[in-house]
């Protein structure tokens, strides 16, 4: 195996790291700034308070998105809302605990001075969305309200409604429309980042595809900031927008870019289930929504009562049986592998008795109607818009569904990747949640990364590198353009009888049961061979209407499920190398007596960092090993 | 309970800008009732890629009526016959087998088309770029909570910031007035104390670069608010008024 990867984390005691880190870094003149330009691909809360503080700083700023507005990222959808060590509801939380919660919630699978420089940072983001205008949940005496979410025992969660992502994300992207008035910002929209470009190993530029013309683009910038989102897609059935990809992360991650724990993904136990062959995306419903609603199956294989008739004592409340200090409120992996068992044993709900039930009655009998309505109000109408039926009066349908993706592109303690330049923020990146992410914790390291982390670690390394005097013509960008054109003109020739959505579902299908909420070894090898006999038959056989030179949706689509098909195997790869359960990755072969995930920390306390070794060649494994100096390695309990 | 129907499609093709667009009529069998009726593009442009045809382009993201991408006026009506929802939130149980449904883009001067059903909206985000935003750098923001908000002026704030930017309001309009779209936002930043110090200021440029852009005036049909799928009130109209007013009179 390779050298273990370092994370240049800084000296010092943890809690002291951060400040060291900004005491004794290298600072760009304020003149200077203007001299550099920085290009940021992506508008979601990463990319969008990146862009923004950056701008408000002086550099000069590119932004890209794929999307018509920088302000329909996929961040938008965000629901539930983020969470902050302010303790303002005086119930015993800290920054200490944040940062605990948080690397346990992961099981033990991130970066210590990572997670704890987050949990420090989280207070001043709640203090900047304010001061934005962004109208998070207030009590009667005018203070900022919170809510608990899954993995916690206190209340640390700010929220905006049921719609907590639309409106940080509409801060950002107001901050980053002052910035673009004035110039100090050119936003690019409907533009996709087809390439990265490397000059003298420095990331230096993208290529890019204008959607709406097809003109095929070259920047040249300082740096290049990847805020480019998760890599859900994959499954093709998930909870992100239908734009989300692995497109910008995966073309570095074939320029030299390592790719870490692609395996670790998440499976959100509370969606609303798969209603039949046509569907598009999975919709989700709050976490949020555990803190009032009572998760439930018939005791009974096979019981097709309707709910209203099974009386309580015939009803299993699984995850207060099984954990009654955590109850409903179990981390996520936790409660989606728990409802996946109760359909296993054919305990399962509904037309496609694959669901569980998400229960209201208690707590509307409790607390009112109105209180439940104020609380979850557009998320029941959301529910009955697309179920056709009224969770005030039936229980609400579930079933987990892919939604957030914990791998992404290697980044040190900087968030810098393994090519010198190209820095990753939010979702793409790997760093903060480990094995499994805690509810209301990725809105807050897109935005801590963002606003907080970003404008030190590109000030130093923009004031400590001397980067050679180059432009577009430059031979780098003529042949990543060349690569970006002959990829398209290949994908259009092709011209076989299946479309782009059917190949994607294929691939879907194979991840989702092979590589999905439980894995195996077989399992595993089995998906390594299906994808890439899918990936060889999709570059003969895919069908793509119209030209490259106007507006062409299935053109952009093909491009994604291309490199899908490749991330897949590379999911499957790692998910094979890691002979343990952690998080949400949970291996059949490593499990307790009771079915919980079995961690091997003496093997495995290591993130496994991928580099692409060419096309159809064995990927190689780097490791970074994990050195837990302040939390104790137990076995997590939400027992 | 999933009911199979057939549903007849006529639907506003258009290669591109400077092309001359024209009604196509399409048939998609086998709809199933718990479909979204963006689903059913979906699997009329499967139909129409695989008889060699090319698809019927139109923008979506979020799917669950929150990102404001699709946008498709439904038989006149902005984002469908169903109040309050996104042309992405409509579902198939709301039509029967047989029905036609006639499928436009947004149609509005500032809002070119760009194919089939794909517009451009960007005159949108310029008149954000205006002034809906409150000034304040990363890092100089005060304690949270040094500053109160009442629950109910924070609500009333909330109502006009829950606004999409899909641009239904736009498209519902006899003049193709951004109004509904503009107001909110000045609502919302003028009902909070953290809008308050740039309130004149915001009003009078938001509004100056709305009319820039080519949209036309109000003239209180309401039809905005009609089709708003977070139904956004045209109070947030009035309130825009009296920011621009006051501005300009002080
Ligand atoms: C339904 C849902 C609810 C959620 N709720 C919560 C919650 O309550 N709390 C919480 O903490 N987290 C939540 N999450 C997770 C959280 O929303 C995301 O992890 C986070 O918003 C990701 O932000 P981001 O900035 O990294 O990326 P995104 O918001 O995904 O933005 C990606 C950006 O990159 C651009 N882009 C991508 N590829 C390219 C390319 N090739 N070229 C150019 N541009 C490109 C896109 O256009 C977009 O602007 C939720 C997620 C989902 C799906
Ligand atoms: S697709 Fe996002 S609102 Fe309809």
């Amino acid at each position: 195996m390779a050298h273990p990867l370092s994370a240049n984390v800084p000296d010092g005691r943890l809690q002291e790291k951060w400040d060291n880190y900004k005491n004794q870094i290298k600072l760009v003149n304020p003149a200077n700034k203007r001299k550099h330009t920085v290009i940021v691909v992506g508008t979601g809360l990463a990319g969008g308070s990146a862009a923004a503080t950056l701008a408000e700083l002086g550099y000069r700023v590119n932004s890209f998105c794929i999307q018509d507005s920088p302000r329909r990222a996929h961040s938008i959808a965000a629901q539930g809302g983020i969470n902050a060590a302010k303790n303002y509801p005086n119930d015993g939380d800290t920054v200490w605990r944040l940062f605990y919660d948080t690397i346990k919630g992961g099981d033990y699978r991130s970066r210590e001075a990572n997670v704890h420089r987050l949990a420090q940072i989280s207070n001043e983001i709640i203090d900047q969305c304010v001061a934005q205008g962004v109208p998070f949940a207030r009590e009667y005496g005018g203070h900022l309200d919170n809510r608990s979410f899954g993995g916690a025992q206190v209340s640390r969660t700010f929220y905006a409604r049921g719609q907590t992502g639309q409106q940080l994300l509409l801060g950002a992207y107001q901050a980053m429309c002052r910035q673009i008035s004035t110039g100090q910002i050119i936003m690019f929209e409907r533009r996709e980042m087809l390439d990265l470009v490397v000059i003298d190993g420095y990331a230096r530029g993208i290529i890019t595809r204008d959607l709406v013309t097809g003109k095929i683009e070259r920047h040249i910038a300082d740096a290049v900031l990847l805020c480019t989102g998760g890599y859900g897609n994959v499954y093709y059935l998930s909870t992100n927008a239908k734009n989300s990809n692995v497109t910008a992360a995966w073309r570095c991650h074939r320029k030299g870019a390592y790719f870490a724990n692609p395996a670790f993904t998440q499976i959100h136990p509370t969606c609303i289930p798969v209603s039949g062959d046509y569907q598009s995306k999975l919709t989700l419903m709050s976490e949020s929504l555990r803190n009032d609603g009572r998760v439930w199956v018939p005791k009974k294989v096979g019981d097709s009562r309707l709910p209203q008739d099974i009386p309580d004592d015939e009803r299993d409340y699984y995850l207060e049986r099984r954990y009654p200090s955590f109850g409903n409120l179990v981390p996520r992996d936790v409660a989606s592998r728990n409802a996946k068992y109760a359909c296993d044993e054919g305990r399962g709900v509904g037309e496609t008795k694959l669901a569980v039930y998400l229960d209201f009655r208690e707590s509307i009998d409790r607390l009112g109607k109105n209180k439940i309505s104020e609380r979850y109000g557009n998320l029941f109408e959301m529910y009955e818009r697309i179920t056709g039926e009224n969770p005030y009066e039936v229980p609400m349908r579930i079933y987990p569904a892919v939604h957030y993706t914990m791998g992404g592109l290697w980044v040190d303690y900087e968030l810098q990747s393994t090519i010198p330049g190209l820095f990753v923020l939010g979702e793409a990146n790997f760093s903060d949640h480990g094995a499994n992410r805690l509810g209301a914790s990725a809105l807050m390291q897109g935005l801590a990364d963002g606003y907080f982390v970003i404008p030190y670690t590109l000030g130093n390394y923009i004031a400590s590198t001397k980067l050679t005097d180059a432009d577009t013509s430059h031979a780098a960008f003529v042949e990543a353009e060349t690569a970006a054109t002959e990829k398209l003109d290949r994908l259009l020739s092709i011209q076989g009888t299946k479309t782009v959505t059917e190949y994607h579902r294929d691939l879907g299908r194979i991840m989702w049961d092979n590589v999905g909420m439980s894995r195996t070894a077989e399992g595993l090898e089995t998906a390594v061979g299906l994808i890439s006999t899918l990936r060889e038959e999709f570059w003969e056989n895919v069908r793509i209407p119209g030209e490259k030179t106007h507006y062409n949706k299935n053109l952009e689509f093909a491009g994604r499920v291309a490199d899908f098909l490749e991330l897949g195997e590379l999911m499957a790869r790692d998910a094979l190398m890691r002979n343990e359960s952690a998080g949400g990755h949970f291996r059949e072969e490593y499990q307790t007596e009771d079915g919980e995930a079995q961690r091997n920390d003496e093997d495995f306390a290591f993130v496994g960092a991928w580099e692409y070794t060419g096309q159809n060649q064995d990927p190689k494994v780097h490791q970074e090993y994990l050195d837990f100096e302040n939390v104790q390695l137990t076995t997590r309990s939400y027992k | 309970m999933s009911d199979s129907m057939t549903i007849h499609l006529r639907v506003w093709r258009q290669a591109g800008p400077e092309s001359k667009g024209k009604f196509v009529n399409y048939t998609v069998a086998d709809v199933n009732s718990h479909m979204s009726f963006l689903e059913l593009l979906d699997v009329l442009n499967e139909q129409l890629i695989h008889a060699g045809d090319d698809p019927v382009e139109f923008d979506h993201d979020c799917r669950e009526g929150i990102c404001g991408a699709c946008g498709v006026v439904i038989d006149g009506v902005a984002h469908g016959p169903q109040q309050r929802t996104a042309a992405c939130q409509l579902h198939m149980r709301h039509y029967q087998d047989g029905d036609m449904l006639v499928l436009e883009p947004w149609r509005a001067t500032a809002f070119p088309i760009i194919r089939d059903l794909v517009a451009d909206r960007s005159a949108l985000d310029r008149i954000v770029a205006a002034g809906g935003y409150v000034s304040v750098d990363t890092g100089s923001a005060p304690d949270a909570n040094s500053i109160l908000i009442s629950k109910n002026e924070l609500e009333g704030a909330f109502d006009f910031a829950a606004c999409i930017g899909c641009g239904a309001c736009v498209a519902a309009c006899p003049n193709a007035s951004a109004s509904l779209f503009t107001g909110a936002k000045i609502a919302h930043l003028s009902g909070l104390p953290q809008g308050r110090p740039e309130r004149k200021e915001r009003a009078v440029a938001m509004v100056e670069q709305m009319q820039k852009e080519g949209f036309g005036d109000c003239s209180n049909h309401g039809e905005c608010e009609a089709v708003c799928p977070k139904g956004i009130s045209i109070a947030a109209i009035a309130i825009m008024r009296r920011e621009y007013m006051k501005a300009k009179l002080a």
